[in-house]
This record gives C-alpha cells, sequence and structure tokens, in this order.
C-alpha cells in the first residue's frame, strides 16, 4: 500500500513536470532553443495566482485563470524583445538571452514583491479514501489536468491548422515559410502556449508544495528540462512519459534509498537513459548524410 | 626575424596579446595595490577572478575549441576544490611553506578533476549536440549532491569518510574537512593574487600550446565537421576526450585556487549557476577567444561591484546588459560596419 501510494504520489509530482517539460519541448521543436527563461515564468505564475487568491480574495479558478493570461503575455512579449533579434544567431548567444531573461525576471520579481517566502493558501484539502489507500484530491486533480492538457494538445498539434503549420515549421522553417506559413506569428503562439501551460504547473505546483519565493522556478525548470530530453526533446508524448518517469522516480528514490540523493539518483538515471537510448525515450534519430 | 614572426604573426598574435595583457594588468594591479588605490571590493575579488578566467579558459577550451557545450564545469571546480581543501589540510604539518602546499592542493585538485572529467567523458562524448549539454549539466547536479552529502575528517590515523550521515569519530586533535551540507569550514586562506596570475599564465600556455598542436587542429578539425575529420583518420573520441580532460582538469584547478581563498566554502557554491556564469563569460568573451575570455570573465566578475551604485537594482541591469550585448553584438547591420571596418584594414595592410 506504501508503495502505491508513493507511486500516485509521483505521478502527482510527474504531471507537474510533464506541464512544464511540454512547454520546454514544444519551444525546442519549433524554435530550436533552450529556454532557460522557462522556469522563472512557472515562478511569476505563482507569484500572480499567489496575490490572486490571498490579496485579492479571487477564487482558485479565477486565479488559475489569470496567472495564465498574465504568464501567456509575458511569454510573448519575451519572445519578441529578447529572442526575436536573434533569429539568425548561433544557438550558444540564444542561450545566453534566455540565462539573461531568467536573471532579469528573478531579480525584477525580488525588488517586487521581495525575497522572503510566502505560503501559498491551501485550495484544496481532503484525500480520497479507498481501503487503506488515501490519495489526495489534489493529486488527483493534477494527474487529471496532466492528461486533459496532453489530449487537448494532442489534437491541437495533430487536428487543426495552426497545429499542422506548428509541425511544419519544427521540420523545416524555410520551406514552412515558402509554403505560406507566417513562421514568426507560429513562434509566437508556441510561446503563449508554453507560457500559459507553465501558468498551470505553476498553481498546481504551489498547491502542492505551498512555498512562493523569486528562485522558486529553477529547480522545477531544470528538472522538466531534463524529463524533456528523457522523453525525447521536441517530442510531446515523449515530454509527458519524461516528466511522469523523472516524477515517479523522485519519489521512490525519496521514500526508499534517501532525500538528500534523490536528485543525484534522477540525474543518474537520465545518464542511464540516454547511454541506451542517445535521443530519449521516445526522440527520432536522424541520421546524418554526408 | 624569426622572433618577432612567431610572436606576432597571423596566428601567433592574439596569444601574444594574451600574454601581454595579463602580464600589463598583474603588473598595474599590484603596483595600484602596493600604493593602497584600489577600493577593498575590488581587492577582495581579485583571486575569484583569476579562478573564473582560468575556468572560463578550460571551459573555452571544451566549448569554443572542442565545440561541445558543456553545462557543468563547476562541478569540476568543485571536485578540485574540495580534493585541495582534504589535502590542505593533510600536508598543513608536511609542508610549511604556503605558496609551495598552495601549488600541491592546485595541481592534486587538476589531476582528480582531470581524472574524474576522463571518467565522465566515456558516457558524454557518446552523445551529440544538446543531450550531450544536459548529460554534462545532470554531472554536475550528481557531483554537487554528492560533495553535500560528503563527510571528511583527517586525524592521526589517517582520512576518514562517510557518507549521508555523519558517523566520523576523530582521534584527539583531528580537524573535520569536509561536513555535508556544511561543505568547507576551517580552511587555512592561503591562495595569493600572484599565485592565481601564474595559474592564468600557465593555463594560457597549455591552452595555446595544444590549439597550435597537430592535437589542436585535429579537435578544431573534429568540430568543424566530424565526418570530414574522421575521413581523414582522426580519431575523433580520443581527440575529443583530450579537450574535455583539459578542460575539467583547468577547472579542477581554478577550483583549488577558489577554494584556497575562503575558510568556508559550500558545495553550493558550485550550482548550476555557476556553471552558466561561467559559460556566460565564454560566450560573451568569445567562443575559442582566450584574451577575450580573459577580458570579459574580469569585466563580467567585476560589474556587479561596479554597479554597486544601483543597490538592488544591480542585477536587475546586469540581466539587461546581458541581454542587449547578445542582441547588439548579433545585429546584422552592426556586424557587416565591423566587417567592412576589418576589410579596410585589411586592404591598407596589403598596399
Amino acid at each position: 500500500m506504501a508503495f502505491l501510494s508513493y507511486l500516485i504520489g509521483g505521478l502527482g509530482l510527474g504531471s507537474v513536470y510533464a506541464i512544464i517539460a511540454l512547454g520546454y519541448s514544444m519551444v525546442y521543436g519549433i524554435a530550436k532553443m533552450l529556454n532557460f527563461a522557462h522556469g522563472d515564468i512557472i515562478m511569476v505564475g505563482a507569484f500572480v495566482a499567489y496575490f490572486a487568491i490571498s490579496s485579492f480574495g479571487l477564487p482558485v479558478f479565477v486565479a488559475v485563470i489569470l496567472s495564465v493570461v498574465v504568464c501567456t503575455i509575458l511569454g510573448v512579449v519575451i519572445e519578441k524583445l529578447a529572442y526575436k533579434p536573434l533569429r539568425e544567431a548561433s544557438s550558444l548567444s540564444v542561450l545566453i538571452t534566455a540565462i539573461g531573461v531568467s536573471y532579469f525576471l528573478q531579480n525584477a520579481a525580488m525588488l517586487l514583491w521581495g525575497t522572503d517566502t510566502k505560503i501559498f493558501p491551501t485550495v484544496l484539502s481532503g484525500s480520497l479514501t479507498i481501503g487503506e489507500l488515501s490519495i489526495p484530491y489534489l493529486t488527483l486533480i493534477t494527474i487529471l489536468s496532466c492528461v486533459v492538457i496532453m489530449i487537448v494538445l494532442t489534437l491541437f498539434i495533430n487536428r487543426t491548422k495552426t497545429g499542422r503549420a506548428m509541425r511544419a515549421c519544427s521540420e523545416d522553417k524555410g520551406a514552412a515559410s515558402l509554403m505560406g506559413i507566417n513562421v514568426n506569428q507560429i513562434i509566437s503562439i508556441t510561446f503563449a502556449i508554453g507560457s500559459g501551460l507553465a501558468a498551470i504547473a505553476a498553481v498546481l505546483l504551489c498547491a502542492t508544495y505551498p512555498s512562493v519565493y523569486p528562485t522558486l522556478g529553477s529547480m522545477p525548470g531544470i528538472k522538466a528540462f531534463t524529463a524533456a530530453v528523457l522523453g525525447g526533446i521536441g517530442s510531446i508524448p515523449g515530454a509527458f512519459l519524461g516528466g511522469l518517469f523523472l516524477g515517479v522516480i523522485e519519489n521512490l528514490a525519496r521514500a526508499y534509498i534517501s532525500t538528500q540523493l534523490s536528485d543525484a539518483i534522477v540525474f543518474m538515471v537520465l545518464i542511464v537513459v540516454l547511454l541506451i537510448k542517445p535521443t530519449g525515450l521516445l526522440g527520432k534519430k536522424v541520421n546524418v548524410k554526408v | 626575424m624569426k622572433i618577432v614572426k612567431s610572436l606576432f604573426g597571423p596566428k601567433t598574435r592574439g596569444r601574444t596579446f594574451s600574454f601581454a595583457l595579463v602580464i600589463v594588468a598583474y603588473v598595474i594591479i599590484s603596483v595600484l595595490q602596493s600604493g593602497h588605490s584600489i577600493p577593498r571590493m575590488i581587492t577582495a575579488l581579485l583571486v575569484p577572478v583569476c579562478s573564473y578566467i582560468v575556468a572560463a579558459i578550460g571551459l573555452n577550451m571544451n566549448v569554443g575549441i572542442s565545440g561541445e557545450l558543456n553545462l557543468g564545469q563547476a562541478g569540476f571546480m568543485s571536485v578540485g576544490g574540495f580534493s585541495a581543501a582534504v589535502v590542505n589540510v593533510v600536508l598543513s604539518g608536511v609542508i610549511g611553506n604556503d605558496i609551495l602546499r598552495l601549488a600541491v592542493c592546485i595541481v592534486v585538485g587538476a589531476i582528480i578533476a582531470g581524472f574524474v572529467g576522463w571518467l565522465i567523458s566515456i558516457p558524454v562524448l557518446k552523445l551529440e549536440g544538446d543531450y550531450l549539454a544536459i548529460v554534462t549539466l545532470a554531472f554536475g547536479q550528481i557531483i554537487m549532491s554528492l560533495i553535500n552529502n560528503t563527510y571528511i575528517g583527517v586525524d592521526a590515523n589517517g582520512i576518514h569518510f562517510a557518507f549521508i550521515n555523519n558517523t566520523i569519530q576523530l582521534a584527539e586533535g583531528g580537524k573535520m574537512v569536509l561536513s555535508g551540507p556544511m561543505g568547507v569550514t576551517g580552511n587555512t586562506v592561503i591562495s595569493t593574487f600572484t599565485v592565481g596570475f601564474v595559474l592564468i599564465l600557465v593555463a594560457l600556455l597549455i591552452v595555446y600550446n595544444i590549439i597550435y598542436s597537430r592535437e589542436g587542429r585535429a579537435i578544431q578539425a573534429c568540430r568543424d565537421n566530424k565526418i570530414a575529420a574522421e575521413t581523414v583518420g582522426i580519431r575523433v573520441s580520443s581527440t575529443k576526450t583530450l579537450a574535455f580532460v583539459l578542460s575539467s582538469a583547468l577547472g579542477g584547478a581554478a577550483g583549488a585556487l577558489y577554494m584556497m581563498n575562503y575558510a568556508s566554502v559550500a558545495a553550493t557554491k558550485f550550482d548550476f549557476n555557476t556553471s552558466i556564469l561561467i559559460l556566460v563569460y565564454v560566450v560573451l568573451g568569445g567562443l575559442g577567444n582566450m584574451t577575450g575570455t580573459v577580458i570579459a570573465t574580469s569585466v563580467l566578475v567585476l560589474l556587479p561591484e561596479m554597479l554597486r551604485f544601483l543597490s538592488s537594482y544591480r542585477m536587475l541591469v546586469y540581466a539587461i546588459v546581458l541581454i542587449v550585448m547578445m542582441i547588439v553584438t548579433n545585429n546584422e547591420k552592426i556586424k557587416t560596419f565591423f566587417a567592412s571596418f576589418k576589410k579596410q584594414k585589411g586592404a591598407e595592410a596589403h598596399e
């Protein structure tokens, strides 16, 4: 029973990672950049939701929507101001810019909201009891939202015209623009979706681990990035799978091996997986033509 | 004539300039320091600047010359630094001379970090591109996590290790070197600016000698086109390993120098952010450009101090400087402006 509850806890944590990883993976697939500022968008989302609930007394649902809207706008603005001028630049320059954006967001948050840790209000308590097993409602909702997001996103990518355009851009930007696709607009849409998802992840994360502070996003950001690579970066089902896998491993390692070493174990698993499958669980192997 | 050519030839001009720059900077700073005209804030940063420069030169070997993105340089600094801390305590009774002991610490730190780098390079260099980058990040995190849970004590009976829980019972007169999350405490500070300066010169000497050698050309060939390099008989994996090990060894030496400058350092000092910071120095200095690395590192380490008058806004300004610098240096118009300037200069030289 204990194992099952750790497993479900892991799936809950993994769902949050998966939602963040989806944002990483989509941006990577289309803009071919590692968006290190993604974790800090989570932080902004968490702060917005925190103030919406505890300062303005808004209902949780409204807070989530508000947080999604703010993060979406923020993501698009960042893309326009910082990343768009670097479309043709080397990937390292873009990486450094993303790091700059990450510093900027963290420090802006420190100035605006202070460095102290704020306690996120309890949004949902209680748990579902089946026999000896008790699962918090929050974990269920987290897993459920992750599955819903995954399904909606897959349908969006596969069935809509915009989704098709996104896939075209990730294959070949030049050819896509020759087919009349507005590549810049598609990249903006990708950033918007990724940042919106980050906001949802932020609320779910803070509901489970209720502390909000300016560097909140860095560790989940790194973990989600790891999850995206684990699943095969650029692949949406891969990000989903990688996130869940990572969350479960982390929770089980924490429960059965050592709390202090859980991070080391997570990264060790990543290395082992990449050694067996160098492009991640669901990544495509691209053969280089000479 | 030959000497002039070997110093100022078109290929070696960069090397001469690097050395000249470092030496002149050292002389100027030493003179100013003896006249007490440098603020204390800056003097306190002299050794860390040297340390970051060495680590960045090492990383540039990996990222710029070998072309592999490494997000875990701080991990190697950490390995070098903490090994050096142990060596420092063990040798404190054996070698009385601080400078000599520091030199031994740095060499041991570099060797151990180089060895760890070699171990890591076996799995890492099987991967490519961003997958390689994430694995170096993962190793950096693993190293930090392991050191954060390691306890090392030294007493008359030798060195004692413990993991996760501190179970070490030291004999009388024993000393804890590394105590888990607390890191190194009670370290004797022996680093000096002069040693840092010498270390930079040594690092530059090694790196330039490699770059201009047969191996260095092989490393650059692998970076530019792996398949073409393979077809002319270069062994890509061993060539890349050389660059990786050298990079980690320099990281280790830098870590040792850094560690010996503080009485206490925690393992979390060498986290992902430090790796990223060093990468920023390398990219802003220019990939493969060692002079640029030296300048960029010095400026960027001192920049937050110089921006102190902005008080709490300084890191915000630092972030904006970073973003603007990247956008400006990648702007097409500015690039063509500089390119035309260079061309003109080249044409004049031709006449």
